[in-house]
């Protein structure tokens, strides 16, 4: 299950995997006036005026696909036997009247009182700021050493270098990556940043679990202009996906 | 960093180096012969012959040349070592194994003697990885002892036609039945799986067979379970040639051309299944 918040300028879905206490969570961002003509909201009240609700988000991206070569798309919030997303889609037809699927997805509307447990996930400081590498070499390179270990070393520095480690009984593995760049302070989330003072050349590493740091490459979909990861030691691995319409973040806890 | 302290402690530390510009000339190799877990290493100044064994039944050489590789260094005369094949074939495709155009892994491979892991750097679109892989004891290789001045029956035919013929055959059959004979059927290979026997013959004057030198009839069975892995040999080669020798022992040699035409050689014995062998005479 997924969230969605919708606001006047922007829509979020958010992902946040509690139950593992301390698992991936994801957090997409999307302004509403590059996706829609025409935009609507009524939320609670004037003051609050959003709304929260929670669908599997199988269920839009199936019904989306319908959509595909669609004259138009409407979606709107509508109280069927259950609250519902429903998704009008307008064909195409060779005579002059189209078609029109309609698709109901159930959602749950989020009260008022459990907002706050969707805020934007508190960023921590981090010590290194990186934009990554070609998404499908990380993805070649996740891939193989998955096989090999669960563990991965992740290490980067100011100086536009990042590594990919993994080792086991049986073999060490270290992927060398070099002239990364990194983002300039305002980029992103580098408010946060506190690794200005350090050495540029030190290495902070981070340790994650692999297919965990897999599940964001998910995200190459959207190619994005750019990748960034951010590094706190020993806490979190955090990227971002920037992309004109839409940003994406992951953030992946760290194994001890 | 790893890197740069392997260059400042140079070569002279290594009895072997191996490079490559395009890893998949040795990978896809490697691939042919995958299918046990170990493989024993043996380099010599002639190259590097490869060796998978199974149940003492079924060896697999793979003979990759020294002048396959761009630069081969041996400082000893021979230095051989096992590793994991699995985690081997891993690493060398670390950078995918898919070929895409225009884009190769290079490889230079180091070994730096007994009890030292085996260490490859790969290379990539200005990417570099490094892979220490442990080496084990060497176990001794079996010796088939076929030897050519044993070989009764030989031939030699395109792969395609025995691809064919292997994706047809019944394996659901135990075994494999060969007939090498100087008078009809020639060559003939037969199955008896649960829904019937199959028999898949090639006339002496097919354009498929190259050579044909059999001197007797000669029928031998062998488990079908130990012939399958040489299908990802058939798969990746162009020609193949089968042969037998007094005993029965069946040697499939097969060439296979890699991406930049260079030509190597896989090879496959496999002992003929006992039963069959008491019958004779």
């Amino acid at each position: 299950m997924c969230t969605l918040r919708l606001t006047k300028e922007k829509l979020f879905f958010m992902l946040t995997d509690k139950v593992a206490n301390g698992g991936v969570s994801m957090w997409s961002e999307l302004l509403q006036e590059n996706f829609f003509d025409e935009f609507q909201i009524e939320g609670i009240s004037l003051e609050y005026n959003e709304i929260y609700l929670e669908l599997a988000p199988e269920n839009l991206s199936r019904a989306l696909k319908t959509a595909h070569n669609a004259k138009s798309v409407k979606i709107k919030l509508t109280k069927k036997h259950c609250p519902c997303i429903t998704i009008a889609v307008e064909l195409p037809s060779l005579s002059s009247i189209s078609r029109v699927v309609t698709h109901d997805i159930p959602v749950e509307l989020i009260s008022r009182r459990l907002w706050n447990d969707f805020r934007e996930p508190s960023v921590p400081d981090f010590d290194v700021s990186i934009y990554l590498p070609p998404l499908k070499t990380v993805k070649n390179v996740l891939d193989r050493m998955r096989n090999l270990c669960h563990v991965l070393v992740l290490e980067a520095n100011m100086n536009g270098e990042m590594n990919l480690k993994i080792d086991t009984d049986l073999v060490s593995v270290s992927t060398h990556f070099r002239d990364l760049g990194n983002p300039p302070f305002r980029e992103g989330t580098s408010r946060h940043f506190q690794g200005q003072d350090q050495d540029p050349e030190s290495l902070t590493e981070v340790k994650v679990d692999i297919r965990k740091f897999q599940q964001f490459l998910a995200g190459q979909q959207v190619n994005p202009d750019k990748a960034i990861c951010n590094i706190a030691s020993k806490r979190m691995i955090h990227i971002i996906l920037l992309h004109e319409d839409v940003s994406l973040q992951y953030f992946i806890p760290a194994i001890l | 960093m790893p890197l740069s302290s392997q260059a400042e402690a140079g070569d002279e530390q290594y009895v072997l180096i191996a490079s490559l510009d395009n890893v998949r000339n040795i990978s896809n190799i490697l691939k042919a012969i995958q299918f046990k877990d170990h493989a024993t290493f043996l380099a010599t100044s002639n190259g590097i012959k490869v060796t998978v064994e199974d149940s003492k039944c079924l060896q697999a050489n793979a003979f990759i040349q020294a002048d396959i590789f761009q630069e081969f260094i041996i400082k000893e005369d021979s230095v051989m070592f096992r590793v994991n094949m699995t985690v081997l074939l891993d690493c060398l495709s670390i950078f995918g194994s898919s070929a895409v155009p225009g884009m190769t892994t290079a490889l230079r491979m180091c070994y730096s003697g007994y009890g030292f892991p085996l260490t490859l750097f790969l290379e990539e679109g200005g990417v570099v990885t490094v892979c220490k892989i442990k080496t084990q004891e060497p176990e001794e290789t079996l010796d088939f002892d076929f030897c050519s001045t044993n070989v009764v029956n030989k031939v030699i035919l395109q792969s395609d036609s025995l691809r064919e013929a292997f994706s047809e055959l019944d394996m659901t059959s135990e075994v494999m039945q060969i007939t090498m004979s100087p008078d009809k059927p020639f060559f003939r290979l037969s199955t008896f799986g649960n829904s019937g026997s199959t028999h898949c013959d090639y006339p002496k004057d097919s354009d498929m067979m190259e050579i044909f030198q059999c001197t007797q009839t000669q029928t031998n069975r062998y488990k079908i379970s130990l012939l399958k892995p040489s299908t990802k040999a058939l798969a990746l080669s162009c020609k193949v040639s089968v042969r037998t020798d007094n005993r029965g022992f069946l040697s499939l040699q097969y060439m296979i051309r890699n991406d930049d035409g260079q030509i190597c050689f896989v090879e496959y014995y496999c002992c003929p299944d006992e039963e069959m062998a008491e019958e004779e005479p």
